[in-house]
């Protein structure tokens, strides 16, 4: 392309982005001083877009002419710069995590974050398992967290249950509602798959909404009891009842933020171990194996029903532990947490961190939810930088940053394969 | 009766509106096979265009009665239509071929970006605007219940049914039709035979997005407050709609979203108004799983 053309292309993309900016954004409805709604306009905003849309298309169309002579079929160099990086940064983050809680500078909000980020850590790693791994769109996953969240507060609250007897408890019963939910929904193709998720997660969250006597309706539950130290309870008190009377410390109030941080670090490790040990079983290759070509693996003899549901059923199980673990920390649940928006954060997080790479998931989370705690105030922005992320990432690397495919059998030695050059049957 | 009665007008309004949104769904799932889960929300900016241009014309000092209304209603689409064809373009035109889950997440992308745009640009808080056209003929009366057909909701009934009208006639009898059509069968074939495919792909888009602009402008006018996240549960229930009548076909469409603006009305009405969103996604549910081919549906082959 000229660049005479790709300046005229460029003014036409302008064009059409003043038509798209010119009344949604240069004209701001507000409510008025009389009641009724007056209009704002902000026309330097606009102009501000249509400069950015601009330029922004020249770049592109000039970008992507030059590339275009020089063709390549191999992975990039940038797809092998991210490999060789992306060995160095899975120990580095452990160990960051790991000892996370003893650096210098470390307090008590700085530990919060770190828990919020590994809640999203091990719940983006639960649903990789069904959309990563398994390849089956599961837009209602907050339901199983809120499952979770609500059969600890409820089975704490009814019974007087302890956390320790109720965290497998939670995790049980969201696999057993995955797999309620799971078995009429699996014969579905993938989109129609997605839809019924969704409206599974709405219907839970409506009706946990709406039957007040049992959930506390909106109000939710408050008072859930806090986790203890295998039975040592964390207070101020100093008994040797208590936790650090046992061990003969200060008691001091971030014993509990600490132990909190490094129960969520170990039911997350837990996550991926399992995952990772999944994938190298029959039971992970058939999942990978479904994800790429449905009827190519029931030709195979796989048992589509059984490896779908044990995916959505584990993957479910993973969203009640962290469920558990929420109201636990929070002491407090309503039906406010667990909105669609819920789900489409830890999807988008699944997506950006290239569906199926455990390192990637774990950045996104980092990058995504530690990111925008960190820089308050922009948070009305957050929601649109990740859906903006999610299409950006869809329509450049749809198989993720850092997707690699290793071979199960080879001749001779056996090569990662980039995920740019795997291509993909239609099931 | 007359509680009925005015339920049934009032299922009969609000089905139309969900009618016009699910066509655009069914016209896309008919020639791409993908669910564009943005749609509801290109409704939702439809309301809102809606809504500034109105505003825009009140500052005027030009609200005279119907030419205003036209007037509202041709901005809308048109602005709509300029959104569903960036969409098109930008999020979904690259990934032709692509994984088969790309289209769907960029879709989710899309329309996480859409509400958070107008939630940004236009502020979280709902919109309310006077009633336009108040009043309405009384039809029957039963002690002191009083059935009205208010003048909104004749609006509704005849500019649907003019706009479907209008729709029908472009995708049986005009060329564009024809090559919609040819498309929905076999998109390669077609490519073969000289028609654009890209450029009849972005058109649905387009007129997808006309048609959920009206609905949107119906929608403002009829409940006279809107908000940036109406478009969530209006496309659910739409694409409920869709799948119900048997998505790919255009009058099960319609007919869908009569049957869910029916069974939603009377619902809330002799049930419970809280459940009413449940009622919806449980025909969702309940369709895919027992009738997946819908009312009007015709049966797809799987083929490798």
């Amino acid at each position: 392309m000229t660049p005479a053309q790709a300046l005229r292309d460029a003014a036409l993309a302008a064009a059409v982005a003043f038509g798209l900016f010119a009344m949604l954004v240069g004209l701001r409805t507000d409510i008025g001083p009389a009641g009724g709604l007056i209009l704002r306009s902000r026309w330097a905003e606009v102009a501000l877009l249509c400069g950015i849309v601009f330029a922004g298309r020249l770049a592109i169309t000039l970008w992507a002419g030059r590339r275009a002579l020089r063709a390549t079929t191999g992975p990039t160099p940038f797809t092998l710069a991210l490999q060789r990086l992306g060995r160095f940064v899975a120990p580095v983050l452990l160990a960051l995590a790991l000892l996370l809680p003893a650096l210098p500078g470390i307090g008590r909000y700085e530990l919060d974050i770190g828990i919020l980020v590994l809640t999203y850590v091990m719940l983006g790693w639960g649903l990789n398992i069904v959309v990563g791994l398994a390849g089956l769109l599961d837009l209602g996953y907050v339901a199983f967290y809120a499952i979770g969240a609500y059969s600890y507060a409820l089975l704490a609250q009814y019974f007087g249950l302890s956390f320790w007897i109720c965290l497998p408890l939670a995790g049980i019963l969201a696999a057993f509602w995955g797999v309620l939910l799971g078995f009429p929904v699996l014969r579905l193709r993938g989109d129609y798959l997605a839809i019924v998720t969704l409206a599974f997660g709405e219907i839970i969250r409506v009706v946990l909404l709406n039957w007040t006597e049992l959930t506390g309706g909106p109000n939710g539950i408050s008072g859930i009891p806090r986790p203890s130290f295998f039975g040592l309870p964390f207070n101020m008190s100093g008994d040797p009842d208590s936790f650090a009377g046992f061990f003969g410390l200060e008691p001091s109030p971030s014993h509990r933020i600490i132990f909190l941080y490094y129960l969520i670090f170990g039911l997350a490790l837990l996550t991926n171990w399992v995952t990772i040990r999944l994938r190298r079983q029959p039971l992970g290759r058939a999942w990978e194996a479904l994800r790429e070509d449905e009827i190519a693996c029931r030709a195979l003899g796989i048992n589509i029903t059984t490896t779908k549901l044990t995916a959505f059923a584990l993957g479910a199980m993973f969203g009640g532990f962290a469920g558990a673990f929420f109201a636990t920390r929070q002491a407090f649940i309503s039906p406010e947490s667990f909105t669609f928006i819920e789900s489409a954060i830890i999807l988008a997080i699944v997506v950006l961190g290239g569906l199926g790479s455990q390192v990637g998931v774990a950045i996104a989370a980092l990058v995504m939810i530690g990111g925008f705690e960190v820089f308050r105030g922009l948070d009305e922005w957050r929601m649109l930088v990740f859906g903006g992320a999610m299409v950006v990432i869809m329509v450049l690397r749809p198989r993720g940053l850092v997707g690699t495919r290793t071979p199960s059998i080879a001749l001779g030695r056996k090569r990662a394969i980039s995920g740019d050059l795997v291509g993909e049957g239609h099931g | 009766m007359a509680y009925a009665m005015q339920q049934l007008i009032n299922g009969i309004s609000l089905g139309m509106i969900y009618g016009l949104i699910a066509v655009g769904y069914t016209m896309v799932y008919g020639i791409i096979g993908m669910i564009n889960f943005a749609h509801g929300d290109v409704f939702m900016i439809g309301a809102f265009i809606a809504l500034i241009t109105l505003l825009l014309l009140q500052m005027g000092g030009l609200m005279d009665g119907p030419a205003a209304i036209l007037l509202v209603l041709l901005v809308s689409m048109v602005i709509t239509a300029l959104y569903g064809w960036s969409v098109e373009r930008v999020a979904y035109r690259p990934l032709r071929g692509s994984f088969r889950l790309a289209p769907l997440i960029s879709a989710i992308g899309i329309s996480i970006v859409l509400q958070n745009y107008v939630q940004v640009s236009q502020g979280a808080r709902p919109k309310p605007i006077e009633n336009l056209l108040p009043g309405g003929i009384e039809v029957m009366r039963d002690g002191p219940f009083v059935v009205q057909f208010s003048y909104i909701q004749m609006l509704i009934i005849a500019l649907t049914l003019g706009v479907l009208a209008a729709f029908t006639l472009l995708v049986t009898r005009t060329p564009l039709g024809r090559a919609m059509r040819a498309c929905e069968q076999d998109r390669k074939m077609a490519s073969l035979l000289g028609i654009d495919t890209d450029r009849t792909i972005s058109l649905t888009f387009v007129i997808g997005a006309a048609l959920a602009a009206v609905a949107g402008s119906m929608y403002l006018l009829r409940y006279g407050v809107i908000d940036f996240y109406i478009g969530f549960l209006a496309g659910v229930k739409a694409f409920t709609a869709a799948v119900l009548g048997g998505i790919g076909s255009l009058p099960g469409a319609v007919l869908g979203g009569l049957l869910i603006g029916l069974i939603e009305t009377f619902w809330s009405a002799y049930f419970s108004v809280q459940y009413k969103d449940v009622a919806a996604f449980s025909i969702l549910v309940l369709t895919l799983i027992f009738l997946p081919t819908g009312l009007l549906g015709r049966q797809e082959v799987e083929k490798v």
